[in-house]
């Protein structure tokens, strides 16, 4: 076995390092997810203890899903990120596609154009798209939310997409070519497949913004058949009172679907390493 | 059926001439090598004739009908690619019948042409695998089958060896030397390496710097270079050019001898020169020597013992030194 040259002490501080940062990034999430199981007095009383059997109840769940239309924001959210993915996806893809194999006048003008909104936030736009929205009669529907995140993923998702593009090979997509095969399949049938791992890591990083997204339902889709669940839980956290037992819950709910549909994509990110790795 | 007639290529990428109008004429059954060095514009050139790429000016004909217009699938050439470029996701067997598929062409058809190909390049035991379940060779070899079963009017192959290793490249050399034997198709086929081209060529293109340099067969390439670069781009190793003033010969710039057509003798000779390296490569051995008009490469038949530093007199052979003038043209003596 072939020994390697770092020394303990440098493997313990990076560990070290990697360690620390796990916990301040899980910790808000432990809280949130512990505190959950609490009943009110004993979250005031003790934040950081766990839910012994002395403190242990599911109040906050029970005022969650009574309110009933909980079920329906989860919907929502569900759909309203699913959606973006897919559109964000398909169309980042596409124009990755053409700006990565096209040799056209204007190319690297059209692709820095394209990425320029990762540099500018759309909030900045709120207003614009708001009289827009209305212009169109999209208030309040799960479409206007779908189109803002679309356009809000895009600039990362051309640009992360084009650069992996252009590392498939020209030879592969000229054989198709000469096989007959349409630009459409080649794009579909050959390219798409080959940068999975780069599709994955788009989605995981358009998908975590668009769930937590507070904003855009606020201003946009605030009726109670259109509420995400960020917007939802917010009806428990009064001016003057805040249910903080139905908050909790509400967010530890929300975490659940999120982490399955990251736990699908890292398995293809990982799978999509590893393909490469024994080829 | 299969001829290729090539009138004026241009190709310019913006600023740059990478083709500067190229004419050749390909006859039916034909093998011929574009060779040249890196940059040469011989593999652009094969893109335009498969239609990959646009040519800024020119025409291209295939069988006498001109194709400029015409996408690379409804030209009747199959290519095969350095990087074998087969379809990762699907078996060998459909990335065979891809093409034919795509045609439109019967099922039972497909499965006929992919069985003669197959057993063509003894791929049959490997039809239902991935391309990633496959060596290097037999990738190529898969590569090729594809070629052969869309029956093309021209076979195009693009530095088809280049990521072989060397044993396998003497034998997927001899492979395709078998088949164009066996199809008796017209083959154009790119490669940096002048082995490949001497010993496959009907007919060799020597491209430099966009532009044909010579065309002929590899005796007449080997034996007549046309200039200085051809005669210094075929042969290894390659061919002594020495500076026509340092030996008192003003009629010609470059002196050209070829390193096989120099005889050695410890004690007297035209040339002296001292021996500053010997390669023993078994049938053949390596001199280097420095002489006055500078370093001299020596190539001799069997085994032959010569020391480091010791004192040669090299004599070319009657006859078969190569004149060129300052433009590089050789001279007819």
């Amino acid at each position: 076995m072939a020994k390697t040259t770092t020394s303990p002490v440098r493997t313990g501080l990076v560990h070290l390092a990697l360690l620390s940062y796990t916990l301040i990034a899980l910790f808000p999430v432990f809280l949130t997810v512990i505190n959950s199981f609490k009943d009110r007095a004993s979250i005031f009383r003790d934040p950081l203890g766990l839910p012994t059997p002395s403190v242990f109840s599911l109040v906050g769940y029970e005022t969650v899903l009574k309110q009933g239309d909980f079920m329906l924001y989860f919907q929502n959210s569900f759909i309203v990120t699913a959606v973006s993915i897919f559109f964000v996806l398909l169309f980042g893809a596409m124009a990755a596609f053409a700006l990565s194999e096209y040799r056209f006048r204007g190319n690297t003008l059209m692709g820095l154009y394209l990425a320029l909104g990762i540099m500018i936030p759309i909030r900045l736009g709120t207003v614009a798209i708001l009289q827009g929205m209305v212009a169109a009669g999209l208030v309040n529907t799960l479409t206007a939310l779908i189109l803002v995140y679309t356009a809000q993923g895009l600039p990362l998702a051309v640009f992360i997409l084009t650069e992996f593009m252009r590392t498939v090979s020209d030879d592969l997509k000229n054989a198709g070519r000469i096989d007959g095969l349409s630009e459409y399949s080649i794009f579909f049938r050959l390219v798409l497949p080959l940068i999975r791992p780069a599709m994955a890591t788009v989605a995981v990083f358009t998908m975590i913004p668009i769930w937590n997204d507070l904003w855009f339902p606020l201003i946009l889709a605030p009726s109670d058949a259109t509420k995400t669940i960020t917007l939802g839980s917010q009806v428990f956290i009064g001016q003057f009172v805040t249910n903080w037992n139905a908050v909790l819950a509400a967010l530890t709910l929300a975490i659940v679907p999120v982490l399955v549909l990251y736990l699908i994509f890292s398995r293809q990110l990982i799978r999509g390493i590893t393909a490469g790795a024994v080829k | 059926m299969g001829s290729l007639k090539i009138e004026n290529i241009v190709k310019s990428f913006g600023q740059v001439d990478v083709l500067k109008g190229i004419d050749l004429e390909v006859k039916d059954g034909e093998f011929v090598i574009f060779v040249g060095p890196s940059g040469c514009g011989k593999s652009t050139l094969l893109r335009i004739i498969a239609g990959l790429e646009d040519a800024t000016s020119g025409e291209i004909l295939i069988d006498g009908k001109k194709v400029n217009n015409t996408p690379p699938a409804k030209r009747g050439i199959a290519m095969v690619f350095q990087t074998y470029a087969l379809y990762p996701h699907l078996s060998v067997r459909d990335n065979m019948g891809l093409g034919l598929k795509q045609a439109g062409k019967p099922a039972e058809e497909i499965k006929e042409r992919t069985k003669v190909a197959s057993s063509m390049l003894s791929l049959d035991d490997y039809l239902e695998r991935r391309p990633s379940e496959l060596s290097g060779g037999q990738r190529q070899r898969v590569a090729i089958g594809r070629a052969i079963v869309r029956e093309p009017k021209l076979f195009l192959f693009d530095e088809p060896l280049s990521n072989l290793d060397a044993a396998l490249r003497v034998n997927t050399r001899l492979e395709i030397a078998r088949l164009h034997r066996q199809l008796n198709a017209t083959m154009i086929y790119v490669t940096h390496d002048q082995v490949e081209a001497m010993t496959l060529a009907d007919k060799i293109v020597v491209l430099n710097k966009g532009k044909i340099e010579q065309v002929g067969s590899p005796m007449e390439l080997y034996n007549a270079p046309q200039t200085v670069f051809v005669a210094g781009f075929i042969g290894s190793p390659q061919m002594n050019l020495i500076d026509a003033a340092k030996l008192g010969q003003s009629d010609a710039k470059t002196i050209g001898i070829r390193p096989e057509h120099i005889q050695v003798s410890p004690t007297s000779g035209e040339w002296k020169g001292s021996v500053i390296h010997v390669e023993h490569l078994g049938a053949d051995t390596i001199i280097y020597l420095q002489t006055d008009f500078g370093p001299l490469t020596v190539r001799l038949f069997g085994e032959h013992q010569y020391e480091v530093d010791g004192i040669l007199y090299a004599t070319p052979d009657a006859g078969r030194t190569y004149r060129f003038d300052s433009e590089g043209q050789v001279l007819k003596s």
